[in-house]
């Protein structure tokens, strides 16, 4: 392995980027389940999984600002 | 973008911010105007579909409706709701719109280059659609109401009230249009990095790099970039949607009537 100078901002985020990913991957399975359960809901469940998805996401957004940031 | 110090220096060096940062006045370089590109691309297009319109729609026509019609039914009805919603479709239709056809850019060869990730392009749709939405709620409710709109969750018990109503203060007025422009520009910024990293780390481990594994590794590498090129058409769409999707939950939240 080479071994090279650098910081860790990039690990770091990397493992603050796992509970975002955890946290879209339940609001997708809640989406699919819901469908799969009442396809008429589909037009309903769609905007609230995607506002749920991208307010999940901002944990994941502000880590990414904070890493190049600090 | 330098790219050139991959065959000027013996060893592969990472692409990353700095290759997004120009020298020079940012308002005179590709990314401002491919900006102004990007509105007069908009601008064209609802001019030309909306010109010459008649009862039963040409072709043209039918394109700009069923643009105008998804944002308005799709986004404005269902969340400002049916009271209000034509009042503010144009507006969402034109942030849909114009968010929409400037990341289009970033995947677009010979322009490649997303404007909103330059994270200072995004900041500015973002005060504007804060001061959008905050002026709305105030022209509704007075300044005093809106404030109370805002920050005073309903039924909540009056003892946890000092504690709540500086953290909906914080979320609602300060944190959103933070969040809301830090997503646009992070999402931007990191696919554009994936698809240099991709293609620069390909040519230099197909032409460069000495080893027993680089040429299937460089190739493996070109491929993941076309998937990530495949991934961002996904987010480029995605992206333009959302902005629409929070700038209406923003406006239906500030013209919510009191809780």
């Amino acid at each position: 392995m080479a071994s090279g100078t650098g910081t860790l901002n990039m690990v770091g985020y990397g493992l603050s980027a796992i509970g975002p990913g955890i946290g879209i991957g339940l609001i997708f399975a809640a989406y699919i389940n819901g469908t799969a359960r009442q396809p008429e809901m589909q037009s309903r469940l769609q905007p609230i999984a995607i506002l749920g998805f991208a307010l999940a996401e901002a944990l994941a957004i502000i880590g990414i600002a904070l890493a190049f940031a600090l | 973008m330098r790219h050139g110090f991959v065959l000027a220096n013996p060893g592969f060096e990472a692409p990353g911010p700095v290759n997004f940062i120009s020298s020079g006045n940012v308002l005179l370089w590709k990314s401002s105007f491919l900006l102004l590109f990007g509105g007069l691309v908009v601008i064209g297009f609802f001019l030309a579909t909306s010109r010459r319109a008649g009862v039963v729609p040409n072709k043209l026509q039918f394109a700009g409706e069923s643009a105008y019609g998804w944002v308005r039914d799709s986004v404005a009805r269902d969340i400002i709701g049916e009271h209000d919603y034509l009042r503010y479709t144009p507006l969402l239709v034109s942030i849909f719109s114009f968010v929409l056809v400037n990341n289009v850019f970033g995947i677009v060869p010979l322009l490649q280059f997303a404007p909103f990730s330059r994270v200072s392009f995004a900041y500015g749709m973002a005060i504007m659609i804060w001061v959008i939405y905050n002026g709305v709620g105030i022209a509704r409710h007075g300044f005093v109401k809106y404030l109370k709109v805002q920050t005073v969750p309903a039924g909540v018990p009056a003892i946890i009230l000092p504690l709540m109503v500086p953290l909906e203060f914080l979320s609602n007025i300060i944190v959103r249009p933070i969040t809301l422009s830090l997503r646009l520009f992070a999402n931007m910024f990191a696919g554009h990095l994936l698809l240099i990293l991709f293609a620069t780390g390909g040519s230099y481990l197909l032409f460069h790099a000495e080893g027993p594994f680089t040429v299937p590794a460089g190739i493996l590498s070109f491929v993941m970039g076309i998937l990530v090129g495949f991934l961002e058409c996904v987010v480029i769409v995605l992206q333009a949607y959302v902005f629409t999707l929070l700038t209406a939950t923003y406006i239906s939240g500030a013209l919510a009537a009191e809780h």
